[in-house]
């Protein structure tokens, strides 16, 4: 890596807009108790006061940010707007060392994409860092006229906006200089973290963040990323080239909890479950999430060339075993300090072949599962190389990598349906499975040129885009365009799954499957059959993981690892000593009493929050719950003729239809008018499980119920009944 | 014939757990495999033999995301 500036002359062309000085609050129970609010368009900087209520409505993480961006914007602002704001924070279990996957923070600002409040999950050393530099949160609103770096120096209470002319923009080479530019020496290195974006975030809108952490045993920094919905568009709308933070206050004991002992009991118990059964059960520790390509493939739900088919022979070529080779082993990857479940694995040392870093050898984070199958499969990529290089390119210009495959895929298949040409795609032959060209238009986002421009609007307003400007069929689009609610599909097949149709589309941020993964319960096991199941589902699942959101947790040690005597309690599904463990965790941490159901109404207040928050910004009701066709159905004949035994048995089994003598065009149709009926009876059933009215409008008794019956909240609701 | 999840399969002689599994494509490895309501254990999937008739349930965990 070529750095065009030595960290001497970046250091001394930063000018301080702003210092300013606070004593460190420590963290009790948690809790720091402070919050930091800065604004990038006047250089305010301030401390907030967590209130005792904030805590008990929203516990912390997504929660404290949904709450800041409540107050922070109306129904009027767009995301561009300076009142928009970033809130990170970690949530009271955020930072403990004792239990695997307690570091994450939860990003929240209004989307680019979808226009409403997106919240987004991240590993990484920033969120704890900040919490034991005495904040529970951090807000950023404004605009910076020119682009600033925000430091915050925990060790020394001291607080700059500093403008920032020399440092790179993409990730691997800005968060390589912050990191030594504010490290005193190489071991502080380990106590600098850093948020940064990348060159595509300026000018498109499916940006990310990458959040760093120094890996000392390669000696560079590591990127986690907050992927979802657009928030490094936002970040870079406001100028931001990074955030840093560094202290040396990281000990096991700087959350200062309540019960030392059973965190480390807790803690003890998982620690020895993953060491005896990874090996059997996930392989996370050597494979990470890429573990499930194939699998996901042997399924029918990998998603290949946009979403029309469920599995390939060729996925085999990127299977887990292929990763287990690429990654480096051996090494503890955890993107938190104690998370021996170490998934966050590394290709070392890949040479770029394209781009403007061409021949350099890098650190590639991941690919995990999602990457895989989006830059991969959903495109009829099955090189994995080209994934690797892909996966490496959208980190460092700060690209989704979900939404950039979805969208490449959707515009693949608008090319092999002649929706768009080379004419309207500058050259790009984006036929399912050209790499290459998939590469040039992710190279055209960071440049912001050309179809690479148009492409990074995103799925929904490249539907727009073609039928104004090359008289698309708007219905072929709304079929085939995988977003829901503004946001591209994240990567697995829903159509053989109803309770997972429902699972992406009933999301309150758009179709991410971090809410709700069913398709085993539903398709395979059986185990959901009424719609009164599957609404139980999609009331508890959704809840559930929307806890780990507000607590700073990792999803994936809840159920990527079992206890051996799981398959004997009476709902393995749930992991019932995993649950319990989480309680454990809470209590321990914050000195509460809760239990199992509790902790459900801690999400349930959260969640109705949410919903409420996207009526406030226009959205949030039944219209926007609708998924395109491709996630519920065969859209075109190929399809159906591909799994044609499948749905045949299913027209004449479940829907009543003889498909003998039926063209497949009839019978695509007739599948149709079924499967669609079918969602709308799910949507009935989970809003009645939900307590809100028809419309998906939370009915003002379930808001009453859960305490968050506000004045303004119960006014934005009154106002869409 | 033998039901697997509540869908009809043909049974045949010597069937064991590992080779039903295989046959069904479910290659997932967080599973409960039950025979007739009994749990059979994972280190049993190779000797033990599907009788015909049964009623299995192969039972995935989630995972996944
Ligand atoms: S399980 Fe993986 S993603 Fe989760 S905290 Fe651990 S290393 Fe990070």
């Amino acid at each position: 890596m070529e750095n065009k500036y030595s960290i001497e002359q970046i250091k001394s062309a930063h000018k301080i807009l702003k210092e300013f000085t606070y004593v460190p609050k420590p963290v009790n129970k948690g809790y720091s108790g402070e919050t930091l609010y800065v604004n990038l368009s006047t250089n305010e900087i301030k401390i907030k006061q967590v209130t005792e209520r904030m805590k008990e409505i929203f516990i912390g993480g997504r929660g404290f940010g949904l709450w800041y961006l409540w107050n922070a914007v109306t129904e009027k602002t767009r995301w561009n707007d300076p009142e928009n704001e970033i809130i990170i924070s970690p949530g009271p279990i955020g930072g403990i060392t004792q239990y695997p996957g307690a570091g994450k923070s939860l990003v929240v600002s209004l989307s680019p994409i979808t226009g409403s409040a997106m919240d987004s999950n991240v590993g990484g050393y920033f969120g704890p860092y900040m919490k034991f530099s005495g904040f529970d949160a951090v807000e950023i609103q404004g605009k910076a006229p020119k682009d600033v770096v925000v430091f915050i120096d925990g060790d020394n209470g001291r607080i700059t906006i500093e403008e920032a002319p020399l440092e790179d923009t993409n990730s691997h080479i800005v968060c390589e200089q912050l990191t030594e530019l504010y490290a005193k020496d190489e071991a502080d290195r380990l106590h600098v973290a850093t948020v940064a974006s990348g060159k595509a975030a300026d000018h498109t809108l499916i940006g990310h963040l990458n959040f760093s952490f120094y890996d000392k045993r390669r000696k560079g920094t590591r990127l986690k990323q907050a992927g979802r919905g657009g928030i490094g568009t936002v970040f870079r709308d406001k100028k931001i080239k990074g955030l840093v933070v560094r202290t040396t206050n990281i000990t096991g004991t700087s959350n200062n909890p309540a019960d030392q002992a059973l965190l480390n009991k807790t803690g003890i118990k998982l620690h020895k479950e993953i060491r005896r059964n990874d090996d059997k059960q996930c392989h996370m520790r050597t494979q990470g999430t890429a573990h499930l390509v194939e699998i996901m493939s042997d399924y029918d739900l990998l998603p290949v060339n946009n979403f029309k088919f469920g599995s390939h022979e060729k996925a085999r070529q990127m299977a887990s075993w292929v990763w287990g080779q690429k990654f480096t082993q051996g090494i503890p990857d955890g993107c938190w300090f104690g998370c021996t479940m170490a998934c966050a694995k590394a290709v070392d040392g890949f040479e770029l072949k394209t781009g403007p870093y061409k021949g350099d050898k890098v650190i590639v984070d991941g690919p995990e599962y999602e990457t895989v199958a989006g830059v991969g499969s959903c495109c009829g990529i099955f090189e994995p190389d080209a994934v690797v290089e892909l996966n490496f390119y959208c980190d460092t210009y700060g690209v989704d990598t979900i939404s950039f495959g979805t969208l490449t895929a959707f515009a693949m298949e608008c090319f092999e349906n002649k929706v768009i040409t080379e004419k309207e795609t500058g050259g790009l032959k984006l036929n399912f499975g050209n790499h290459e060209a998939a590469l040039e238009l992710l190279h055209q986002m960071a440049r912001g040129e050309g179809f690479g421009k148009i492409a990074g609007m995103g799925v929904r307003r490249m539907k727009e885009y073609f039928v104004k400007n090359y008289n698309a069929d708007p219905k072929f689009l709304q079929d085939i365009g995988m977003e829901c609610k503004g946001l591209e599909y994240s990567q697995y097949v829903s159509k053989e799954s109803l309770a997972q149709q429902g699972g992406y589309a009933l999301t309150n941020k758009g179709p991410q499957h971090d809410e709700a993964w069913l398709i085993f319960m539903d398709m395979v096991n059986n185990h959901i059959p009424t719609f009164e199941n599957k609404a139980e589902a999609l009331h508890y699942f959704p809840l559930f993981r929307t806890w780990f959101g507000l607590n700073g947790l990792c999803k994936l040690p809840w159920n990527d690892v079992e206890p051996e005597d799981n398959p004997k309690t009476d709902e393995p599904a749930k992991v019932p000593e995993h649950v319990q463990n989480y309680v454990d965790l809470f209590n321990g941490v914050t000195g509460k009493k809760i239990d199992k159901k509790e902790l459900i109404r801690m999400s349930e207040r959260v969640y109705n929050f949410q919903r409420v928050f996207n009526l406030k910004m226009g959205f949030g009701t039944r219209e926007h719950d609708i998924p395109p066709y491709r996630s519920v159905g065969p859209v075109t004949c190929e399809e159906y003729e591909s799994r044609k035994d499948r749905y045949d048995k299913q027209l004449k089994e479940k829907a009543g239809i003889d498909p003998a003598g039926l063209s497949t065009e009839e019978k695509v149709k007739k599948m149709r008018e079924y499967r669609e009926k079918q969602y709308q009876l799910l949507v009935d059933a989970v809003y009645k499980r939900r307590g809100w009215n028809e419309k998906g409008i939370p009915k003002l008794e379930t808001l009453k119920d859960l305490s968050i019956d506000f004045e303004d909240v119960v006014k934005i609701v009154k106002s869409k009944m | 014939m033998i039901s697997v999840n509540e869908q009809p399969l043909a049974w045949r002689e010597n069937l064991s757990v590992s080779e039903l599994l295989k046959i069904c494509k479910y290659s997932f490895p967080l599973i409960i495999v039950k025979i007739n309501g009994e749990i059979v254990a994972k280190s049993e999937y190779e000797k033990f033999m599907v009788p015909d008739g049964a009623n299995v349930s192969v039972i995935h965990l989630m995972s996944g995301g």
